[in-house]
């Protein structure tokens, strides 16, 4: 883990990090038309810190307290049957549901796409929305999807082999966002195939 | 997570805190309009019944329904079980239609666990009771409903059941329930005591993680569950007890014995009752008894196992299994 | 059937003394001496060391013939009974039909001389239809071709206490024998295993020690009364050796026997559910198992016998509790003798001898069998190369039965000659 941190380099610091979430918070209350009808639903587990910001955030700007919860995207995946069993997180929906409100959707980093497929399977389980947002932190590219983020914190442009690791202090007992090398030299073999 | 579950005793207590856990989120989804999972799309799922139990079976197919498993029922009787097919044949001629699990209910001790060792079938097996051996699952939902009422649904998450005195009354000889119950609660911290007449405790119980009691008053008072067990009365026939009265009496969970225990401890039941005898209807009644509750439980509970032991890789099955050699 | 007239087995250790050299002619033993000849003989063993004992004899083992020759008959029972190198088995009577006439037990008795591997004793039943409530023609069976002198209603026990008791006094008459199967029925209605911790544990039925060892005490008291003999059939617990220990040290005339499987294994094998392991009675604990060697040892168990108890793969291979009771056992019984007794030093070869042959003949009345290995007495010998080891392979046993509880497990001890009044039976670890 040491020469992990050691190789990567910061390319948010917890600074930059809330001034991309006061400045997403200001796109949704403008895009939203003053965000009465938005309930924030972050991704566990980064997106869960970060969609709660989010929230505070928006309660500063509009003085109204703003629905936030979790959707927890597990049994949703389209790479379940490739692991072991993952242990389920909180799906945790605001008490008055989702139906005909704005969802924003909140993760930290948004790669292939394929995990937001999942939210949004998971999502049409629990009931209809208006319509659906995505904000992320991080945008680093190599969509396998058809998916694109409303809201971004920092376009960051990467290769397959480097890695992006969010830092949230709530987890992680600070705010950062690295990029680093992929340490695992079989999926850089891979990544040369 | 192991490949089968066959004993609570096999279950370490990690492996039992991730169940209860995984149930708790389990139990959340029954609050939505759509009370369907998608982890078990494609799996189909057997459930190989050679004893009788609606209830056990509608629960089982209940989980793997909401887990969007495909199901397939098999009641042993009516089938060619009746007329002398073995259980190897029937496992395996289910295996054969592609089956990814069995669950199976018998009443043999022991056929699970040769079902899933014998090497007649490669599919993960899960126990849903078998003779007077275990019922792993009622003593996984036993003790989610016990973290839920005494720590809470919230408070209870990667939990155990530490220091929690559970006492366990009735036919502790004959019962699968007992057995999985005071192996699962011992590995989750729990205090357990068995009461019940002599005659109805095994020869060798005194080597069980736990206490024994011929008397029931006397443990009432510090427990803070109190699981009755279900006394058939043809017991009676083979003089394990004089008479219904004379166990009802000494052994019943009654209105005046219940107000003796402390104010938050909760009664369990783990189905069907027999009013009258082990319990009288008050306290079926009362809002202390979690009987129905343990019901919607062991949905949530099934759920959370099977997707712990279905929900990821495939299990390596080899269809090159070699013909048995004889 | 190769019929040498004159072998000559050189440097045998005969009963695991000095290496000596012994001549068979004409189906008896010639001479035993150092430095015989070799000249005349048509085979000459050479034996270099390996132990040289009377026949083994088995007081209970199960045919299956008639009724159940998809598990054994009298030819691969003879044949398995070579192998594990036995001359003489005595035939447990719960067959289909049951030995309880004269015409049963004459068929087995000739099916026995027929194939000529080892001599079959048939056991006649107490009951009509080991049913334990009518005696069975006891005297004409004796007085048939198969001259029965042990009854026993193996399988079942002889429970009715007025019935045992007619039966020990009625054999009197032709010095017959009752081997008794001591299980209190009432005590053991759907037993499995055991009854101690391993059977609360693990749900099945328990077959208590107390219901073997209340019969035992109740069938002693009896022999006692009416002043007859009495043999208890695979004696399994430490109470059941207390009984007949105290039974002898009164002059009760009581004698024991005990399987190789109660000398080697526990209940703790029944975790695994494999009804290999199932077995009645049960197998017991640790402490019974030790208690079973010592008595043995000490002469309070008179012999080791097989309950060889051949069934079908079928009955086996199933859930515990569906599963039929009983283990082969003939041809791995010398090598469990062996590790539990010989190689802990609790019995020498002699002791083997005296437990496993001279003393099952005495009892069951074997004629020729069980005898001194000396001039002029019938050649029924077995040679054992004492010092190999290797893993038990039941896809090599004669017996048409695979039912062992010790596949791959390894065992002390082959037989490699078997002499059937000179005749190799069994030659080189091969049947003749």
């Amino acid at each position: 883990m040491d020469t992990q941190k050691s190789d990567a380099r910061p390319v948010l610091e917890g600074p930059d990090i809330a001034r991309v979430l006061t400045r997403i918070a200001h796109e949704i209350v403008e895009r939203a038309k003053g965000a009465e009808d938005v309930v924030l639903l972050g991704i566990p587990t980064r997106g869960v810190f970060l969609a709660r910001r989010l929230a505070a955030k928006l309660e500063e700007i509009t003085g109204r307290a703003v629905p936030v919860g979790s959707l927890d995207i597990t049994m949703y995946r389209d790479d379940l049957r490739m692991h072991p069993p993952r242990a389920l997180a909180r799906t945790d929906i605001p008490g008055d549901g989702i139906d005909g409100r704005l969802v924003v959707l909140v993760d930290d980093v948004l790669f292939s796409g394929r995990t937001i497929r999942a939210a949004l399977d998971a999502l049409n389980d629990i009931g209809r929305p208006r319509a659906v947002q995505l904000a992320v932190l991080v945008d680093r590219g190599h969509r396998e999807l058809p998916i694109r983020a409303d809201y971004v914190g920092k376009n960051l442009p990467t290769s397959l082999r480097e890695t992006v690791k969010v830092q949230l202090a709530e987890e992680d007992g600070r705010d950062a966002v690295l990029l680093g090398a992929k340490p695992d030299p079989a999926a850089a073999g891979r990544a040369e195939q | 997570m192991m490949r089968h579950l066959i004993s609570a005793a096999d279950l370490t207590r990690d492996d039992a805190v991730l169940i209860l856990d995984t149930a708790e989120e389990m139990a959340r989804v029954s609050d939505r309009p759509i009370k369907k999972l998608p982890a078990l799309r494609g799996r189909t799922v057997c459930n190989l019944f050679f004893e009788d139990s609606t209830r056990t079976r509608i629960s089982f197919e209940a989980a793997e329904k909401r887990l969007s498993a495909d199901v397939i029922n098999f009641a042993a009787k009516g089938s060619s079980v009746s007329k002398g097919e073995s259980l190897k044949d029937t496992a395996q001629t289910l295996e054969a239609m592609g089956v990814d699990a069995v669950v199976i209910r018998h009443g043999a001790s022991g056929a699970p666990y040769r079902l899933a060792t014998s090497g007649w079938i490669d599919a993960p097996v899960i126990n849903a009771g078998d003779g007077t051996h275990q019922h792993p699952t009622q003593a996984l939902l036993d003790a989610f409903t016990m973290r839920r009422r005494l720590t809470g649904p919230d408070a209870g998450i990667g939990q155990g059941l530490d220091g929690r005195r559970v006492t366990i009354v009735g036919d502790v000889l004959h019962s699968r329930v007992a057995r999985s119950n005071v192996d699962l609660l011992h590995t989750l911290g729990a205090e357990v005591t068995l009461v019940a007449p002599p005659t109805l405790l095994p020869v060798g119980v005194e080597t069980w993680p736990c206490e024994v009691s011929y008397d029931l008053d006397a443990t009432l008072t510090k427990s803070d569950a109190v699981m009755m067990l279900r006394v058939q009365r043809e017991r009676m026939n083979a003089a394990f007890f004089p008479t219904e009265r004379e166990y009802s009496r000494r052994y019943g969970l009654d209105g005046d014995r219940m107000a003796r225990m402390p104010e938050h401890a909760i009664v369990m039941h783990p189905g069907p009752m027999v009013r009258g005898m082990e319990i009288t209807a008050q306290v079926a009644d009362s809002g202390r008894c979690t009987a129905v509750e343990q019901v919607a439980n062991g949905v949530f509970t099934r759920m959370a196992v099977l997707y712990l032991l279905l929900g990821g890789n495939e299990p390596a099955v080899t269809n090159t299994r070699t013909e048995e050699t004889k | 059937m190769s019929e040498p007239k004159k072998t000559l087995i050189r440097g045998a250790k005969v009963l695991g003394g000095e290496p000596q050299d012994v001549l068979i002619d004409g189906g008896v033993i010639a001479q035993v001496g150092t430095g015989l000849s070799g000249d005349g003989a048509d085979t000459v063993v050479e034996a270099g060391g390996k132990i040289l004992l009377p026949g083994l004899v088995d007081l209970h083992t199960h045919l299956r013939e008639p009724g159940r020759e998809d598990s054994e008959t009298v030819l691969t029972g003879t044949r398995a009974a070579a192998s594990g190198g036995y001359t003489s088995v005595f035939a447990m009577a719960n067959t289909f039909p049951v030995a309880d006439t004269a015409g049963v037990v004459e068929q087995v008795y000739r099916l026995g001389q027929e194939h000529g591997y080892c001599d079959v004793q048939p056991i006649g039943a107490v009951t009509v239809g080991l049913e334990g409530v009518k005696l069975a023609e006891l005297g004409a069976m004796h007085e048939s071709a198969a001259a029965v002198t042990v009854f026993s209603d193996d399988g079942k026990c002889v429970h009715d206490a007025v019935i045992m008791r007619r039966a020990l006094e009625y054999v009197k008459a032709f010095g017959g024998v009752v081997a008794q199967h001591a299980q209190e029925p009432r005590l053991t209605e759907g037993a499995q295993m055991n009854e101690g911790t391993v059977s609360a544990e693990l749900g099945l039925g328990g077959w208590p020690a107390v219901a073997e060892e209340s019969i035992i005490a109740r069938d002693v008291l009896l022999a006692e009364h009416v002043g007859s003999r009495v043999h208890i059939c695979h004696l399994s617990t430490a109470g059941s050796v207390e009984i007949v220990r105290w039974a002898k040290s009164r002059g009760i005339d009581v004698t024991a026997e005990v399987t190789p499987h109660h000398l080697l294994l526990t209940d703790e094998l029944v975790r695994t559910y494999n009804p290999v392991y199932k077995v009645n009675p049960p197998l017991r604990t640790e402490k019974d198992v030790m208690a079973l060697r010592e008595a043995l040892a000490d002469g309070t168990i008179d012999i080791v016998a097989t309950d060889h108890a051949p069934h079908p793969h079928e009955d086996k291979d199933c859930e515990w509790a569906a599963a039929a009771m009983g283990m082969v056992g003939l041809e791995t019984a010398l090598g469990v003798v062996q590790q539990t007794m010989v190689d802990t030093g609790l019995l020498d070869w002699a002791g083997v001898a005296d437990r496993m042959s001279f003393k099952p003949a005495e009892i069951g009345q074997a004629t020729g069998h069980g005898r001194p290995v000396s001039a002029g007495e019938p050649a029924n010998l077995v040679l054992v190369d004492a010092d190999y080891r290797g893993a038990v392979d039941p896809a090599g046993f004669a017996s048409r039965s695979r039912n062992t509880p010790y596949e791959g497990r390894e065992l002390p001890g082959r037989v490699t000659h078997t002499w059937l009044r000179g005749k190799a039976t069994l030659a080189d670890g091969k049947l003749a």
